[in-house]
Order: structure tokens, then C-alpha cells, then sequence
């Protein structure tokens, strides 16, 4: 009895199974089916063309690829990207989800402002960017030219030591609104008397931070963290439209290199390899997520 | 003193923010009503002195940002139409069943996230040349609905949380049929959790680039993201009043559909991991 009153009783229609399953079965075949045979291709030498051709070739693929100095080369960026891009991210968003909570009269435009770069695409967050950084009609340079602060005389976007840095704090940006709007909802989770108990025993705001919030985040902050790396080692719209991996490679990451090696090269084989090794680093760092989130719901 | 040391402190971070997220938009829309002289300028200033519309005139005769946004809009409100009518069941159904498939949905959700594009885009390619769909369509909006799906169903499964199960089980006692319950008690009260993902949906696929660059190539059937960067490679650089205001154009939908739905969207953002 209590199980049935558990289960709502529509739910074990089987009419609604009826009408979930194709759904599930269309989007099986698919994402699914296509991520198996990819990883299937990744062991031929197929190559777009008129004739679909193939030798099955085994893991000689993966043996190009690892020693590919390109790849690893693009691979290294991608890493750094990820990483810097997040915690970075994660940094701002977290200052930002703060000075929203405190509901002072700067908390709604704040707010505001956080969220909507997320209803644009990556293509125009490059072009609003490409105009910002331009060295002769963009605002950043013209400023640091008028201060006569270093970098005046360099095209951030261009300059081999600056390009990377430049488009790690552009993406920052864009991942800046999924990050705070978590960390907002996370916020809210906290119950209020836990606060108040901490303020009347007479903590300091860096303790509560410390004792208090942090450690109630920390589920939040390790799923944001885990997600944040793989999207954005798996950036591909801004940095193509941006500097297209230029200059001289710089910001060549994986996504461009997987993408020009398939459409450009039509290398689909190698390509399909390139990516079952990204997706490997992926599910690593997904596997870790999920390890550390279960060793904290036990803790709990 | 601390405590004047800390105000001061947190209005700069107030007044950063409000910079580093706000100004990029400012100058964007500065941009779009420069006239080629304002842009070169040697101090370069928010906005000019005599706006210069001709930017928005000349974005919209030249350059096919007409086309592409018409393209956008057709190929974004067919994606949003299939999604918002294949997610309403099964988003009830992972709400209210606790079992292995419920379960399995919140692992599907997050191993999509990893889908690596690059991967699957290879077979897709290759399975869509082959029934010709390349290059149109049909294809891309199957593509769009398909990579869609798992967090618009995570989106409105939350919504459905949130509809207490005893109204339905009351209207069930009474003698409702399943098709009425989900007609007369439950879409009613998910139609603002069905505006949202249907708003979040179409702005995904509005905004979307990857696919559109690898699946289409005729130069009439571009997405509006796919015609911008095109026209930032081609000739976008020496005329950007003109690519700002085609870029003000192409943001004005999705900022506006973004905005109705933006305190819902920002609520409901977690709601589903939250309630479990």
C-alpha cells in the first residue's frame, strides 16, 4: 500500500510508457549509435569522398595521434584553456553570485547583467570582442594608449604571448552567466539560521566563508568545475570566429584541430580517433566528479 | 576604517562588473550608430555625436542578413515547435516514475554533456549525406531537436516537480482518464514551465554554430550566426558600424524572448537537481 501511495498513480499508465519510449529510442540511435560508431570509424582509414571507402586499420590511428606533435600541441592549449577558462569562471561568478545576495540597491542590475550573455550565440560574443580589442578603433587599446599603460603598441588578439591569455578572459565571460545563476540558486539553499547561529556566536566574515558557506557549496562547486572543463575543452564557435586558432597556433584548440583535420582534410578516420582520445580525457574527468560527488554523499 | 576599507572595496567590484559584463554591450550598440570617421577616431568615445543610422540601412540591403535571419527564424521555431511537443510526456514521466528510468535520465543528461561533437558529428555527416540530407533542413532541424532534448526534458522535469501530486491523484479518484488528467491538470498549470523551455530552446538553436557550419554550405540557406562570421572574415573588420548593427539585429530576438522568461529561467535553473 505505502508503495502504491508513493508512486502517483498516473505515472504507472502504460500509455505514458508507450509514448516515452520512441522518444528515448529515436534519441538512442541518434547520439547514441553515432558516438559507437565513431568510435568504430577511429579504427579505419576512412576518408570523405565520392566512394566511401575503409580499411579497418586497427589502433594505428591512435599511435598517429600520440605522436602528433600538433595534436599534442593543440591538446596542451586545450588543457590549459579549460582549466584557466574555469577557474577564472568560477572565481568571478562566485564574487558575483556574493554581491547579488547581499540585495543591496546594485543586486537587480547585477543580476541582469550576469545572465543575459547567455542568450547569445559564441559568434557574436567574437564579433563584440573582435571590436573591443581592435588596436586601432577598440576601447581596450585606446585606453591603454591613453594611460600609456604596457600593451598599447600590441594587438592583444594577435600577439603570440597575449593571444591566449586574451581569449581565456573571453571565455570567461561566456561562462561567466551558467556559473553564477548556479551559484545563486546554491546560495539560496543555505538555510538562513545556520547564518544567523554563526553570526550570534560571533564569527568573522572570513570564517563563516570558510566554516560555513564554502563547505555547503562544495557539491555545487565540484559539479561546476567538472562541467566547466568539459564544455569548455570542447569549445568550439568563439574561438574559430575569434582568431581561428592563430596566431602562429596559439589558441589552437582540440575542437578546431578535430574540425579541420574532418571538414577541411576529410581525414574522418584520424579525425574519429582525435576524438575518442578527447572524449577519454572527458569521461576521466566526469569519473572523477562522480567518484568525489559519491565520497561526499557518504561523508554526509 | 575596516569597515569604510571593505565598502570601498566591494563598490569597485560593483563598478567592475558592471563594466566588464555591461560595457561590451554599450559599445556594441556605440558601434552600430558610428559613422566611419567616429570609428577611427584617435580617442575612441561610448557613443558619437551625431548618430549615424545609415549603419543599419546598409546592414540590412547588403551582406543576406535579411536571408539568414529569416532562415533563423524559420529553422529555430520548427525545432522549438517538435521539442515542446515530444518533451511533455516523458518530462512527466521522469517526474513522477522514482525508478530505473528515472535514474537513468539523470545519467543521460550528464554523459550528453560529454557527447563530444567532433565524435558524433563524423557518423552523422556520413548517415545524413546518405539520405541527402545534407545541406538542407530537414537535417539539421532532426540534429538540433535531437541534441536538444536532454536538457529540455531536464528543464521541464523540474517544472513538474513542482505540480503537487495530489491534484492528480484526486482528478484520477473522481474518474479522469490518463489523456484527461494530462490534458485538464497538468498542461494547464505547465504552460509557464513550457514557455520556458520553448524560449530556451529557441534561443539554443538561434544562436547555434558548429552544426550549421558543418551541415550547410549553400550560401542561401545560412544561419544568421554562420552569415556574421562570415561577414566579420570577409569585410566585417573594415566596415564594423555596419556588422554592429547587423549584429544589434541578430541579438534583439533572443535578448528579447530572454528577458520574458529571464527570473523563471534563473529559478527554475536548478530546480530540477535541487528537488531531486
Amino acid at each position: 500500500m505505502s508503495k502504491v501511495k508513493k508512486q502517483s498513480l498516473v505515472a504507472q499508465e502504460p500509455l505514458i510508457i508507450l509514448l516515452s519510449t520512441p522518444l528515448i529510442a529515436g534519441v538512442l540511435l541518434v547520439s547514441v549509435l553515432p558516438t559507437i560508431l565513431g568510435a568504430l570509424t577511429s579504427l579505419t582509414d576512412l576518408e570523405l569522398s565520392y566512394v566511401i571507402q575503409w580499411n579497418f586499420v586497427g589502433l594505428e590511428n591512435f599511435g598517429s595521434a600520440l605522436s602528433d606533435s600538433r595534436f599534442l600541441e593543440s591538446f596542451r592549449i586545450g588543457a590549459i584553456w579549460a582549466l584557466s577558462v574555469t577557474v577564472l569562471a568560477m572565481i568571478l561568478g562566485f564574487t558575483l553570485a556574493l554581491l547579488i545576495e547581499r540585495r543591496k540597491y546594485y543586486s537587480p542590475i547585477l543580476k541582469i547583467l550576469a545572465v543575459f550573455p547567455w542568450a547569445l550565440s559564441p559568434v557574436i560574443i567574437a564579433i563584440i570582442w573582435d571590436m573591443l580589442l581592435n588596436p586601432n578603433s577598440g576601447p581596450i587599446t585606446g585606453y591603454l594608449r591613453k594611460y600609456e599603460l604596457p600593451g598599447a603598441n600590441v594587438s592583444l588578439l594577435y600577439n603570440l604571448n597575449t593571444a591566449l591569455p586574451t581569449v581565456i578572459v573571453i571565455g570567461a565571460w561566456l561562462s561567466l552567466p551558467v556559473v553564477t545563476i548556479s551559484f545563486l540558486a546554491a546560495l539560496k539553499t543555505i538555510p538562513r539560521e545556520m547564518i544567523e547561529a554563526a553570526l550570534i556566536d560571533g564569527t568573522s566574515a572570513s570564517q563563516r566563508m570558510r566554516l560555513l558557506i564554502i563547505p555547503q557549496l562544495r557539491p555545487i562547486i565540484t559539479a561546476l568545475v567538472a562541467l566547466n572543463i568539459i564544455w569548455n575543452f570542447n569549445s568550439f564557435g568563439l574561438i574559430f570566429v575569434l582568431t581561428n586558432g592563430g596566431p602562429g597556433g596559439r589558441t589552437y584548440l582540440p575542437g578546431l584541430f578535430v574540425y579541420e583535420e574532418s571538414f577541411r582534410y576529410g581525414n574522418f578516420g584520424y579525425a574519429a580517433a582525435l576524438g575518442m582520445i578527447i572524449t577519454i580525457a572527458l569521461v576521466i574527468i566526469l569519473g572523477i566528479y562522480v567518484a568525489t560527488r559519491n565520497r561526499n554523499e557518504v561523508e554526509a | 576604517m575596516k569597515a569604510l576599507a571593505s565598502k570601498l572595496g566591494i563598490g569597485t567590484l560593483v563598478v567592475f562588473f558592471v563594466v566588464f559584463l555591461g560595457g561590451p554591450f554599450l559599445w556594441l550598440l556605440g558601434m552600430s550608430i558610428k559613422a566611419p570617421i567616429d570609428i577611427l577616431a584617435y580617442e575612441p568615445s561610448l557613443f558619437p555625436e551625431n548618430p549615424y543610422f545609415q549603419n543599419y540601412s546598409d546592414a540590412l540591403e547588403k551582406s543576406g542578413i535579411v536571408r539568414a535571419f529569416l532562415n533563423s527564424i524559420f529553422i529555430s521555431a520548427v525545432s522549438t515547435l517538435f521539442i515542446s511537443i515530444l518533451v511533455v510526456v516523458p518530462a512527466y514521466f521522469f517526474a513522477r516514475n522514482k525508478g530505473f528510468f528515472s535514474k537513468s535520465l539523470a545519467i543521460w543528461i550528464l554523459v550528453s554533456q560529454v557527447f563530444p561533437l567532433s565524435l558524433i558529428i563524423i557518423p552523422l555527416f556520413l548517415a545524413l549525406q546518405r539520405i541527402n540530407l545534407i545541406n538542407s533542413y530537414p537535417g539539421l532541424i532532426i540534429v538540433y531537436v535531437v541534441v536538444n532534448l536532454p536538457f529540455s526534458l531536464w528543464l521541464l522535469r523540474g517544472f513538474v516537480l513542482s505540480i503537487p501530486r495530489e491534484l492528480e491523484d484526486a482528478a484520477r479518484v473522481d474518474g479522469a482518464s490518463f489523456v484527461q488528467v494530462i490534458g485538464f491538470v497538468i498542461l494547464p498549470l505547465l504552460t509557464p514551465g513550457m514557455i520556458v523551455v520553448a524560449v530556451f530552446t529557441f534561443i539554443n538553436v538561434w544562436n547555434e554554430f558548429f552544426f550549421a557550419l558543418v551541415l550547410l554550405s549553400d550560401p542561401e540557406k545560412l544561419t544568421l550566426p554562420l552569415q556574421l562570421a562570415q561577414f566579420l572574415g570577409a569585410e566585417g573588420r573594415g566596415r564594423y558600424g555596419a556588422l554592429a548593427a547587423a549584429t544589434v539585429i541578430a541579438i534583439l530576438p533572443s535578448i528579447g524572448l530572454f528577458a520574458l522568461i529571464q527570473k523563471k529561467f534563473s529559478d527554475n535553473f536548478l530546480a530540477g537537481a535541487v528537488k531531486g
